[in-house]
């Protein structure tokens, strides 16, 4: 029962801690709880879905589908990450320049609130899978009774759940007036913790160099496979032992954003 | 932004040349690995060929060799790993991660 909690608890972890994020994120917009709701139902439905298609997708592209699957959904999420914080920069001030005018742009706020559903949906769907796929397995070897394998997952998607919590009732405590600095910082973070995810993907199926793995080894201090450096590689794409490879898309990722969010501020400052 | 689009040109020219790849299998059954140890070159990207022969899914997973690659119940999966540095590298079922371990030896 412990070790099915385990497992569950690491995977939605890391899912937890970026709705967590995008919930603080997008604090005081319109309709934002049923946009986050949509998101995680679509997740969990998609997990599903993705765990029982595991096999069609393994055998596509030559057998690299699995891989090409998730960097191109982790590349998704870094696009729309991407686009939040350029929006934010922008509407973000706004906000809180005049609380009365939070949520007054309705069409504009779902947009935002679409694009970060998608991320939401991203998260969960990657994690997710593996554990439905996982509690699949555990169900049919017939190793754990039924009873204790939910009891199990029970308990590892509360503390999941809870450390999210835990992150999203901090956010929120940050003043407003370092609040839209913070979050985007942890947005930024977040978006290039993926892109270096999905580099690690792609070098996986050999569709690019790794260019020296590792490029250098803190596993001593804080290995990626403990829940602190879980929730670190969640959170900011903390890697262990990264590769050239991983570094050189989480740099282009940062640099990308900052002049995406200089460029849409300098253009709202000048229609002013 | 043309370096990054330089880079990941040459990146991807490079990967289409680096076939060929030195190719070595591996057998996931009763949730174990077998070979449990594998001797592999180093400073050479190989091909590891992994079969897994139980019913249920296992994922394939090691930290410092970069990898999480799930491999369905009977079915097989191509993983590449490195180049490596000489060094010892530990991998292991994640679904089954008490009895599923092995060591990857890169000389």
């Amino acid at each position: 029962m412990f070790g099915t909690a385990l497992i569950v608890f690491r995977e939605v972890l890391e899912a937890a801690l970026i709705v967590g994020i995008v919930a603080a994120a997008t604090k005081g917009i319109a309709g934002r709880n049923r946009w986050i709701g949509a998101g995680l139902a679509a997740g969990v439905a998609g997990s599903i879905v993705v765990a029982f298609a595991a096999e069609s997708i393994a055998s596509l592209a030559e057998g690299m589908g699995q891989e090409l699957f998730n960097a191109t959904i982790l590349g998704i999420a870094v696009v729309m990450l991407a686009w939040h914080n350029i929006w934010m920069s922008v509407h973000g001030r706004e906000m809180a320049a005049d609380a009365r005018r939070i949520g007054s742009d309705i069409q504009s706020g779902a947009k935002e609130l679409s694009v970060l559903m998608v991320v939401i949906l991203i998260a969960v769907l990657r994690e997710g899978s593996e554990t439905v796929l996982f509690l699949y397995g555990v169900s049919i070897s017939g190793d754990a009774s039924a009873t204790s394998m939910l009891a199990g997952g029970a308990i590892g998607l509360v503390g999941g759940v809870a450390l999210g919590w835990v992150l999203f009732a901090g956010l929120l405590r940050i003043p407003l007036k370092y609040f839209f600095d913070a979050t985007s910082l942890l947005v930024l973070l977040l978006a290039a913790g993926m892109a270096s995810q999905a580099a690690r993907f792609l070098i996986q199926a050999n569709m690019i160099p790794s260019l020296t793995t590792p490029l250098w080894d803190t596993s001593a201090l804080v290995s990626n496979s403990s829940v602190v450096g879980k929730a670190l590689q969640g959170l900011v794409g903390y890697d262990a032992q990264p590769s050239g490879m991983q570094i050189a898309f989480f740099i282009a990722v940062v640099a990308v954003i900052a002049v995406g969010t200089t460029l849409a501020r300098r253009r709202a400052q000048d229609s002013t | 932004m043309t370096r990054i689009a330089a880079v990941l040109a040459t990146a991807i020219s490079l990967a289409a040349f680096a076939a060929g790849e030195p190719e070595f299998s591996l057998t996931i059954e009763n949730h174990k690995f077998t070979p449990d140890r594998i001797e592999v070159p180093a400073g050479k990207k190989v091909k590891f060929l992994i079969e897994n022969k139980d019913g249920t899914p296992e994922e394939f997973e090691s930290e410092s060799l970069k990898i999480e690659k799930v491999i369905p119940g009977k079915s097989k999966g191509v993983v590449f790993i490195g180049p490596l540095k000489p060094g010892e590298y530990k991998f292991a079922g994640e679904f089954n991660d008490k009895t599923a371990k092995g060591v990857i030896v890169a000389k």
